[in-house]
């Protein structure tokens, strides 16, 4: 019997984030704030000061005597494992072993009284390198034969004779640059030794197993010596999915060997410096298409900077290939990614995972073929839209496409086709005036396929525990980052059960409670442990009614669990029913579990259904470029995004909010510049520059297509919102693009490449200029 | 002669005999204090997760802003009241108003950057009850968010400027007690230290002479917004440090017929209102000096002492002919600003002096702009900058100072575009011939903030700008409508 009651906090409601308050007030505890145990020492690396090379001497004499200091760290004292790799190809040494391999790399620890002395002492430091040969970038890394750092990726489909068939071709080459995460809390770990081989480990990280299967790899121990804990992170972004192992298993080895607990937080700059970050790509494609616009065959290598390991390069340039088709069909299509090892940082995760840098790919083609036809690049979109039925070029059949109603909305809600026109006039007329401001505009799609492409990683587990005061104990593998994973969780639990959020306590997220989880990455927090939790609740509320109806002699369909609980024509509070529960000795403890289904993927064959949906959405924006300068304003956007029926449509719109500016931020100021001795000299927010208040856009509409149902049957039909709006972001480069290629009466794609700095945008401007 | 750093934190007196002059705030704050509100997320000044306010008594008045902790060195906090996120409550004990409005417009996700956003909106909301657009992004400059888009806070802004209740905030409420506390403190000097490591607080300017008559060689701090990272990210020893930023005879500004003279303690925003009235143009560049924490702390003073190339001051105080004044206990001396910049990390101040004044000749009828360029619009380091002098006489250009920042080792004229302009019909065609010459002034570096390349292309198109600009048109973009 369904229950027609007010639940507070019920799914689908806006409700604000659980830690808001303690946000503003200050007592929102990250790892740094938790309270330390007397004694607790201060750990610092020392890191390579060349890009490359052999260490012929080590001397940390001075180290060892600097003042404060307890304990000096080298490989040689690893007792288990010196690598970290994420995924088992043992090319990730901890600390460096005989061979530096990018400016950066960690080679010893020093642990301290204070954080201060630890970082003073790891400068007196004199290592002595024999320099070899490097290259920082990925093509000159592919001239250089350094090879891959993990087996590249081909998809094929379709005839690729096409390509020669079609009427017309072409062939060009994008670059597209990296990306810092720039979390405002940066990496962290606080480890706190326990007895015998156990240890506790406090770490701002979306992947506390990963965690846990590394300390335990390095100390030597088995996963059930080593606990992860983390309440929340200030900010992940993908750069806390493996990112954060370096420090957590230095702080776990310091603190196992000192017996003292042993805090490690880089400064800014040494985070920069060690961490991996969004992998920047070299793309060089061929396209056949015809005279109205159609694509024939699609052709692609993708050259990616990877960095000195692995890391997760390999499924990151998987994605950056299954999201090469963006919202469009090819009908024949081959595209080849080049996993390239360089001597740089071992980029990473990060939100899109490879998954935008495709996309750019695809909009760049379609672009190219809008301005040698002469057409309104919107146009070519939705002409070559995928629809129902058709194959991408891994094979899965698109089922749910719904952009031809996203673009009909937006267009209709921006006003589109009359702005481009006055943005047509407004730059004819600056042509003939001399003005000195353009303008341009831009309505750009996503399709952005969900799961995790390692299908293993497409599960989840929850534990509900009911006390008899009737109070509820809600933990998930899940982490909360910032992106309100715990809220709607809480949300979907206070549904089920049909008792309001306040009574639901939001627990840490710790490897003792859900074991084996995955990574809180890839979009699926409240897909994957919105599931685990809701099984859990169903277990509750089956042995509840079970209990009830045996215990009053109803039938079950008689008896509705809720703040009023009913069971035939009694009622009870909630509290005193889970009281009678706990006197009757019913189980009010339950682990609920789920695994996506549907999905399945064959790496070798590049075929398969890699994702269970795919969630979609599209923008509009507006800019203004001074043509001086290089310099511009986003005068506009309007977003129409799809998260299915939303979880919570307050904390959604925040996603997409977010991930547009931060998608923005990317293909604009965010650059990322190394020198020729390999160093990154964008190292910091001085020289770092992501969006600030004044870059986001003068008018910003952001919608949620409130329609839209995912036709899966996923947590109360919503879709994943963590990635998909990154990509909106691509219409405002678009739009910088057609400012820029007004000085030559749109002739010609002016191919501006990312991020479109001011330089860049300037610079293409005078190439044009008559 | 004290040997006692005293302040306010909040609702305590705090009484230090003890402190180094590398001692930040936060991690006074962080560690000594436990107060964890307050948070590093980039100890350089360029995140404003560390936002604090600091409140310091000025000419007997109680004035409160907004500033980086991370790069404030405890030390210059002698004699002011601390103000940290723990210290906000609304008039019930609950939620501040800005704090409630963050809530209510959804404007934390992960929450790290939250408290020093609520701590630059609290010293909006106080200074400026009812900001327009343009305010609450200026009053954003300097805090980071990565999760947000922004829109939110801002939304939360005008929120809290909607609620108002400032007449009943504790700061206003306590204001006559915390002003007598802060009286109570005597304007002596102050010597703190910590091992061999000093920190000294002059009394006044002639003690500062004193001071550095002693410690030739001392590290003097004014804002700290450079010698700030040379402690966090360089870990240099500063000692012994002279704190020059509460001396009020350095805060002086003096309008006199033809001239301003600004005291090299003013800091860029206790200059804005002057500069908003005696050099309109100059307004948005001097809004691009970092961000709003950093040019409440950032001293004019201590721009051009520091000698950078890319500091904003100077380009503009060279084109308008400014004279800087030199103290030491010997005397003082004066120099044209240009040549106190011999060559990069070189300036023409001996030990024991210090930069006393700035005097700035009034614009007069003379033609005036200021441009900076950087990859991001707010809160960047210069790519290229310059500022333009330039007089003409009917149809004649009679004088024309043009100088650079960002464009060689020093902030420098650009001689001959100079020549290129003196003497010349005012004409589209001068500005052009003049965007030519710049290209032989310079042989800027590339970097990691613009090419060589760029910064000529700039460098000319500035020059074409002066020239749009002057025929009326706008040409600028009009970041809030």
């Amino acid at each position: 019997m369904k229950q027609d009651v007010f639940v507070k906090g019920a799914a689908h409601t806006p409700i604000t984030h659980d830690s808001a308050e303690k946000h503003v007030t200050g007592r929102a505890d990250y790892a740094d704030d938790l309270l330390e145990p007397i004694g607790t020492l201060h750990a610092y690396l020392g890191l390579s000061t060349v890009a490359h090379g052999r260490i012929t001497g080590m001397d940390l004499d001075a180290v060892r005597k600097a003042p404060g200091v307890h304990l000096v760290l080298t490989a040689a004292d690893i007792p288990g494992h010196n690598d970290i790799s994420p995924t088992g190809l043992h090319d990730e040494p901890l600390l460096a072993e005989g061979e530096v391999q990018f400016h950066g790399q960690p080679i010893f620890a020093v642990v301290a009284e204070t954080r201060d002395q630890a970082r003073r002492a790891c400068q007196l430091a004199r290592v002595e390198y024999q320099e070899l040969p490097f290259a920082i970038d990925a093509i000159s890394a592919r001239d250089a034969g350094m090879g891959y750092v993990t087996k590249p990726l081909k998809l094929a489909r379709g005839d690729m004779a096409e390509l020669d068939r079609a009427p017309r071709r072409m062939s060009g080459r994008l670059t597209v640059g990296g990306q810092e995460h720039f979390y405002l809390e940066s990496q962290i770990a606080f480890s706190i030794p326990g007895e015998d081989d156990e240890v506790v480990v406090n770490v701002s990280t979306q992947h506390p197993t990963e965690v846990q299967h590394m300390v335990a790899h390095v100390l030597g121990v088995p996963s059930n010596a080593v606990v992860v804990n983390v309440r929340r992170m200030g900010g992940g972004f993908g750069g806390k999915e493996s990112q954060m192992n370096p420090f957590a298993c230095i702080s776990a080895l310091a603190a196992k060997k000192l017996g003292r607990a042993v805090k490690l937080r880089p400064d800014r700059d040494d985070d920069f410096a060690i961490t991996g970050k969004r992998h920047d790509f070299v793309i060089d494609y061929q396209v056949g298409y015809d005279e109205t616009g159609r694509i024939h065959a699609v052709d692609a290598d993708f050259y990616a900077r990877c960095g000195w390991s692995s890391d997760l390069s390999g499924p990151v340039t998987d994605r950056a290939l299954f999201h090469a088709d963006n919202a469009y069909y090819y009908p024949a299509v081959e595209l080849r990614s080049h996993p390239l090892k360089t001597n740089t940082c071992s980029n990473t995760a990060f939100r899109g995972f490879g998954g935008p840098q495709g996309v750019v790919m695809a909009e760049r083609v379609i672009e190219d073929i809008a301005y040698a036809l002469g057409r309104d690049p919107l146009e070519i979109r939705k002409l070559n839209l995928y629809e129902n039925g058709q194959l991408t070029p891994y094979h899965q059949e698109v089922e749910d496409q719904i952009l031809p109603r996203i673009f009909e909305e937006l267009e209709a809600s921006s006003d589109y086709h009359a702005r481009r026109q006055a943005v047509l006039d407004w730059n004819a007329r600056a042509q003939e005036q001399g003005g000195a401001i353009r303008k341009g505009i831009a309505l750009t799609p996503v399709k952005f396929g969900i799961s995790f492409t390692a299908t293993w990683y497409n599960q989840a587990g929850a534990l509900i525990h009911i006390y008899s005061d009737g109070s509820i104990h809600l933990n998930h593998g899940g982490t909360e980052m910032g992106q309100g994973l715990n809220t709607k969780v809480a949300q979907v639990v206070a549904e089920a059960l049909g008792v309001s959020i306040d009574r639901i306590k939001i627990t840490k997220t710790t490897t003792e409670k859900v074991p084996n989880t995955s990574a809180t990455a890839a979009s699926s927090g409240s897909d994957l442990n919105g599931m685990a939790a809701l099984d859990a609740c169903r277990q509750l509320i089956e042995r509840l009614t079970a209990f009830a109806a045996k215990a009053r002699d109803v039938p079950p369909e008689l008896v509705s669990i809720g703040e009023t609980v009913q069971i035939g024509t009694e009622e009870m509070p909630f509290q005193d029913f889970i009281n009678t529960a706990y006197l009757a000795r019913v189980q009010l403890s339950a682990a609920g579990f789920y695994k996506t289904p549907k999905i399945h993927w064959d790496r070798d064959t590049g075929r398969g259904r890699p994702f269970y949906y795919f969630a979609y959405g599209a923008a509009c924006s507006e800019v203004s470029v001074d043509t001086l300068t290089g310099e511009y304003v986003i005068e506009r956007a309007d977003l129409l995004h799809d998260v299915g029926r939303s979880l919570n449509p307050a904390l959604d719109k925040g996603q997409v909010e977010g991930a547009f500016v931060q998608g923005t931020g990317w293909l604009t100021s965010e650059e990322l510049w190394w020198d020729d001795k390999g160093r990154l000299r964008t190292h910091a927010p001085s020289t770092y520059k992501i969006p600030l208040a004044s870059d986001r856009p003068k008018v910003f509409n952001v919608q949620l297509a409130d329609w839209s149902v995912n036709r899966e049957n996923t947590i109360k039909r919503s879709k994943a919102v963590g990635e998909p709006p990154f990509m909106l972001g691509i219409s405002v480069f678009q739009a910088l693009n057609m400012a820029v290629a007004s000085f030559n009466g749109y002739a010609e794609n002016p191919r501006i490449d990312a991020p479109a700095t001011p330089e860049r945008v300037l610079m293409a401007i005078e190439r044009l200029r008559p | 002669m004290g040997h006692e750093l005293r302040f306010l934190l909040n609702d305590t007196e705090i009484c230090l005999t003890e402190a180094g002059s590398r001692d930040t705030l936060l991690d006074f704050l962080r560690l000594n204090r436990r107060l964890t509100g307050t948070k590093e997320g980039c100890a350089e000044g360029d995140c404003g997760a560390c936002t604090v306010l600091v409140g310091r008594l000025h000419d007997g008045r109680l004035h409160y802003e907004p500033i980086n902790a991370c790069i404030r060195f405890l030390a210059s906090c002698h004699g002011c009241h601390v103000v940290t996120v723990e210290h906000l409550r609304g008039a019930d004990g609950g939620l501040h108003p800005v704090q409630a409005a963050m809530v209510e417009h959804h404007g934390s996700q992960c929450g790290f950057c939250t408290p020093g956003f609520v701590m630059a909106l609290y010293g909006l909301w106080m200074a400026n009850p009812r900001p327009d657009m343009l305010a609450v992004e200026t009053a954003l400059q300097g805090n980071l968010c990565r999760c947000t888009g922004y829109e939110p806070i801002v939304k939360a802004a005008f929120a809290a400027s909607e609620a108002g209740g400032q007449h009943m905030d504790a700061l206003t409420v306590e204001r006559d007690r915390i002003t007598a506390a802060l009286q109570a403190i005597p304007a002596e000097r102050v010597e703190v230290s910590r091992g061999q490591d000093r920190a000294i607080l002059p009394a006044d300017a002639a003690d500062l002479a004193q001071v550095l008559a002693q410690n030739p060689n001392a590290t003097i701090v004014a804002g700290a917004t450079d010698v700030g990272l040379w402690v966090t990210k360089f870990l240099r020893d500063i000692s012994p440090a002279v704190f020059i930023g509460h001396l009020a005879d350095l805060k002086r500004i003096e309008i006199a017929p033809g001239h301003v003279t600004i005291g090299a303690g003013v800091t860029y925003s206790e200059f804005e209102p002057f500069l908003r009235q005696h050099f309109p143009e100059a307004v948005d560049y001097w809004l691009r000096i970092g961000g709003w924490q950093v040019r409440n702390a950032g001293t004019i003073g201590g721009n051009v002492a520091n000698g950078s190339p890319i500091g904003e001051t100077p380009p503009l105080l060279i084109a308008l002919g400014a004279t800087l004044r030199l103290r030491s206990a010997e005397g003082t001396r004066e120099l044209p600003v240009e040549d106190y910049f011999i060559e990069y990390g070189k300036q023409d101040r001996r030990p024991g002096e210090f930069v006393e004044a700035i005097t700035v000749p009034l614009k007069g009828q003379a033609r005036i702009a200021a441009y900076k360029v950087s990859k991001r619009h707010h809160a960047d380091i210069t790519a290229s900058a310059a500022a333009f002098r330039v007089e003409t006489d009917g149809a004649t250009i009679i004088d024309a100072r043009v100088a650079f920042g960002g464009m060689a080792a020093t902030p420098k004229r650009a001689t001959q575009a100079e020549a290129a302009l003196r003497g010349q019909p005012f004409t589209a065609e001068t500005f052009e011939a003049a965007a030519r010459a710049v290209a032989n002034d310079f042989q800027p570096l590339s970097d990691w903030r613009a090419s060589a390349a760029y910064r000529q292309q700039l460098a000319a198109n500035f020059f074409r700008r002066f020239w749009l600009e002057q025929q009326g048109a706008d040409h600028r973009l009009r970041r809030v409508e």
